[in-house]
């Protein structure tokens, strides 16, 4: 690798533009201009100097900012499309999604559907996009990050004439007691809380430099967050399961290999209520109806006992009592339960009486669970029901036979055979809600119905999330570099002698109306004049 | 406490207003070059009058407070008035950094609009359903909206610039959309005026109608409907009857209250035009005649720079905590979390144009008054057009 060796003697990796050590232009195009281009103090780029194997070209590709933007106002704009209509997880799940977007937005939606907009966030080509993001902000931050670190660690105090005259803020003065001036001008420069270096009677002070590497550690904190995002695809990172728990029953969260258990003892809605809430709610709540105030399951968390014969039902331990609400999640080991959802008022119990048609006798009641019914009901004395089938969410299909949709039971349905004294072989009846068929003719028994009980049911969701240990800690670093970067300048003030002159230059990273009140204030009352901004007098 | 909350918001208004008249005189007079002797004494009283109307709007805050027990930011007249206070501290620090009278003059406006349009919203202090009952309602609502208010003071700094910067002399395409970008605040006027009209007259009108589910609803109207609901039928014929049917997707009573504001809004800049002969923007100009382009361009990248990590914790991060906390997971694509990542990852573009591409002038000026068109975006159609989660209960 061909090097560059300045006149101060330094040696500059190959495609320096400024030296690193005294700032002398190297590169011929630079010397015509009367500004120097600062940004990353003119030094060598891996992307401006190589171009000649594939791996320059893809380097050079994402080390560019103007790619860099690119691909963010892509993924911006692609973002925003995905907000025109619902994504497919927030559509009602009464309708499949072939159907609900045309039903719904008419041709639009069917468009948004077969394009596959529906599930925009997870396809593969946004996904693309985010990739090639973080691509891009490794292999920027690499191109600049190196040689802007070598340039400012081995900046010099005297600095070329050629760089101050180049730069931005640039004066001259003639000062008659010059030490007198620069003792005044150190002292100011100090109560600024500039970092001075002085050589061979040349200053330069210069504060702030880590804001340098701001974006640098912004960046690194973005990197860090975006492998927390990709985490979450290895196995046993992440849970995301629903349960549904009844009001009584005690279920085995999914996931924890069978060692934990939940049991619902009560759900519970509260509404705000005019009179004894807060009397400043009372508008709201009459405008809008009812208000929800609480969602909120009773539970207790259960741990299977080591005593646990295998194949027998599990001894469980208590680990605690716990109220679950909404933005009170319940957590234990790596889980966490929320309150999610709920259903008031699910079927869950149905009483019948055997009666005999004719004298309307009761002649033994039954209570059926519904989620778990039995085989046969003996009602002693001869009288037996026997649930020949049973359908949780009964309806007629095509070919009129009664099937069920589901296992809830949200419309149940069932076929008995009743055994009594008089009919010692049975009669069959199937018996559905408001509605009672008698296939094989008229039954001199038949099934009355006598109630209902309704329970609630919670839905819990379990999660576990492994990634957000490392997702915080890269949000921790990105807010740290991007307030680095954005609260603090980087300044530098030169002040170097030259045949009996002071050459006074200034360069600030941003905010130069700071630097010039700054630079004001420190040479008042030196005699050494301001220095002046250059791109003020070329547009004039 | 309710009442006296209210008064306080409306004190505030008034001296915003009061404000604005002295950062005006602060520039018309011609004694007292700023540049040499600091602001004249026409912008100092301007500046206190403003700072009187802030601590006033925050009594209102503290008040309602009290009276809610929660911070009131938690619907969409609440949050939009917060978001105006925001703006208007967000003025009073940058202001005693750079003192620039201009900035007060366009800045204060542009607040008691966005007050002005919280206000035809529903204003009663509402009760916290299940999920905002959290701290981190206050914390993420606030530092979102301070964040974006720092935003949007470069959207100010950017129209100040344009203002100036832009030849109205001759026609371009610089010229037409900054006009453009005027005419929807004037249009912004338009929905407070005809609004506010309408509901001092109490008008009202109901219709009986099938929405997209073929749900029968009745909707109530406030302006005159100019466009009826799908397959409508008008419960108060003795009020206006609409001349066209809109289809069942689209909502009618919203449609309705563009189409007013838009034909209010082109009204008042009629007016205006016929008043002063001259476009708006033009009219302005003379406003920022002894404006320093640099100095405005430097207030409008540092407001981005003091806004985006602002923004930034409050928007995304203090966001994310909450969401795991209330819904389970950190995100969940719902449009207001995905126009809040828009909105930064606009402003990151911004930040990196400036800084590789060179983007000085009249370029980030534009960027600016961009980012608060998507800032709006986010405040406004997100909240009332797509519904989401974050969904307010707007009219």
């Amino acid at each position: 690798m061909k090097q560059v060796k300045c006149e101060c003697g330094h040696v500059n990796p190959h495609g320096t533009v400024l030296c690193e050590s005294c700032g002398r232009v190297l590169v011929e195009e630079e010397k015509s201009k009367k500004v120097v281009d600062m940004r990353y103090e003119g030094s060598a780029r891996r992307s401006q100097t190589y171009n000649k194997t594939i791996i320059d070209k893809i380097w050079n590709f994402f080390s560019s900012v103007k790619v860099g933007v690119t691909l963010i106002i892509i993924t911006l704009a692609a973002s925003a499309i995905g907000t025109i209509f619902p994504q497919e997880m927030y559509i009602p799940t009464t309708e499949p999604a072939s159907i609900y977007y045309e039903s719904q937005y008419g041709f639009l939606g069917k468009l948004y559907y077969v394009l596959g907009l529906h599930n925009l966030y997870s396809s593969w080509w946004y996904l693309v996009l985010i990739a090639s993001i973080g691509i891009s902000l490794v292999i920027c931050s690499l191109d600049r990050v190196i040689p802007l670190y070598r340039a400012l660690k081995n900046q010099k105090v005297s600095r070329h004439e050629g760089f101050l005259k180049r730069q931005r803020l640039f004066g001259i003065s003639k000062v008659d007691e010059l030490d007198h001036s620069y003792e005044l001008v150190k002292e100011k420069l100090e109560s600024k809380r500039y970092k001075i270096r002085e050589e061979n009677g040349d200053i330069l002070a210069e504060k702030g430099r880590f804001s340098r590497w701001g974006p640098y550690i912004n960046h690194i904190g973005l990197i860090i967050f975006l492998i927390g995002g990709m985490m979450r695809f290895v196995p046993g990172m992440y849970v995301d399961e629903l349960l549904w728990v009844r009001e009584g029953e005690t279920a085995v969260i999914p996931e924890t290999n069978g060692e934990y258990y939940l049991e619902n003892h009560k759900f519970v809605l509260e509404v705000y209520d005019k009179d004894s809430d807060n009397e400043a709610f009372a508008n709201a709540i009459e405008n809008n109806g009812m208000v929800a105030k609480n969602f909120q399951t009773d539970t207790t968390l259960y741990k299977k006992s080591a005593e646990t014969v295998a194949g027998e039902e599990p001894i469980l331990d208590k680990v605690e009592d716990y109220e679950l609400r909404v933005n009170e999640p319940l957590k234990f080991e790596q889980f966490a339960l929320y309150q999610q959802s709920y259903k008031l008022d699910e079927l869950n119990q149905m009483h019948f009486a055997l009666t005999n048609k004719e004298t309307n006798e009761a002649l033994g009641d039954l209570t059926i669970d519904l989620y778990n019914p039995q085989d046969e009901y003996d009602l002693g004395e001869g009288y037996k029901v026997e649930v020949l089938s049973y359908f949780p969410d009964f309806e007629f299909d095509e070919n009129s036979e009664p099937v069920t949709k589901s296992r809830i039971p949200n419309n149940p349905a069932f076929v008995f055979k009743m055994f009594t004294p008089e009919k010692p072989d049975g009669e069959v009846s199937f018996v559905a809600i408001k509605q009672t068929i008698e296939p094989f003719g008229d039954n001199d028994f038949k099934m009355t119905f006598k109630g209902v009980e309704t329970k609630n049911v919670s839905a819990i969701t379990v999660r576990k999330d492994l990634t957000l240990g490392i997702l915080a800690v890269g949000g921790f670093i990105f807010m740290i570099g991007v307030i680095q970067g954005a609260y603090w300048n980087h300044r530098r003030i030169w002040l170097r002698r030259v045949d009996g002159e002071v050459w006074v230059a200034g360069h600030t990273n941003k905010n130069w109306h700071g630097l010039k009140r700054e630079i004001t204030g420190i040479l008042q009352g030196t005699g050494i004049e301001e220095p002046k901004d250059q791109l003020d007098e070329k547009e004039k | 406490m309710v009442s006296l909350s209210g008064n306080l918001l409306f004190i505030a208004f008034l001296l915003y207003l009061i404000g604005t008249v002295f950062f005006a005189g602060s520039i018309k007079d011609k004694r007292g070059r700023e540049k040499e002797h600091g602001p004249n004494k026409w912008a100092k009283i301007g500046v206190g009058i403003t700072i009187a109307g802030f601590l006033s709007q925050v009594s209102y805050f503290i008040t309602r407070w009290i009276a809610a027990g929660h911070a009131p930011v938690s619907n969409l007249f609440e949050f939009t008035t917060f978001f105006g206070m925001c703006l208007v501290g967000a003025f009073i620090v940058i202001y005693f950094i750079y003192k620039l009278a201009a900035l007060g003059l366009f800045t204060l406006p542009v607040a008691m609009l966005l007050i002005a349009y919280a206000a035809m919203f529903p204003r009663d202090i509402s009760p916290l359903v299940p999920s905002l009952q959290s701290n981190w309602l206050h914390i993420h609502v606030t530092t979102a909206a301070l964040g974006q208010a720092i935003l949007a003071i470069s959207f100010i700094a950017g129209l100040i610039y344009l203002i100036k910067a832009v030849d109205h002399s001759k026609k371009n395409k610089e010229a037409f959309w900054l006009e453009a970008v005027l005419f929807g605040l004037v249009c912004t006027l338009g929905f407070v005026v005809i609004s506010t009209v309408f509901s001092a007259a109490g008008y009202k009108s109901d219709f009986n109608w099938i929405d997209n589910n073929n749900v029968e609803s009745v909707q109530e109207f406030h302006l005159p409907a100019l466009v009826g609901p799908h397959e409508g039928e008008h419960l108060t014929p003795d009020k206006f009857s609409p001349l066209v049917e809109t289809p069942a997707i689209i909502d009618a009573k919203k449609l309705n209250t563009v189409i007013w504001s838009l034909i209010t809004g082109t009204v008042l800049y009629l007016l205006f035009r016929l008043l002063f002969r001259k476009r708006i923007a033009e009219s302005l100009q003379s406003l920022t005649k002894r404006v320093n382009l640099d100095l405005v361009d430097e207030i409008g990248y540092r407001s981005v720079l003091i806004g985006f990590p602002i923004f930034t914790l409050g928007a995304l991060i203090f966001a994310m905590i909450w969401a795991q906390i209330a819904w389970s997971r950190f995100w969940g694509w719902d449009p207001k979390e995905v126009w809040a990542l828009i909105t930064w990852l606009f402003y990151a573009a911004y930040l990196h144009l400036r800084l590789s591409k060179g983007w000085h002038g009249n370029k980030s000026a534009w960027l600016g008054v961009i980012g608060f068109i998507i800032i709006m975006f986010n405040l406004i159609v997100v909240n009332l057009v797509i519904a989401g989660l974050h969904s307010y209960a707007g009219s």
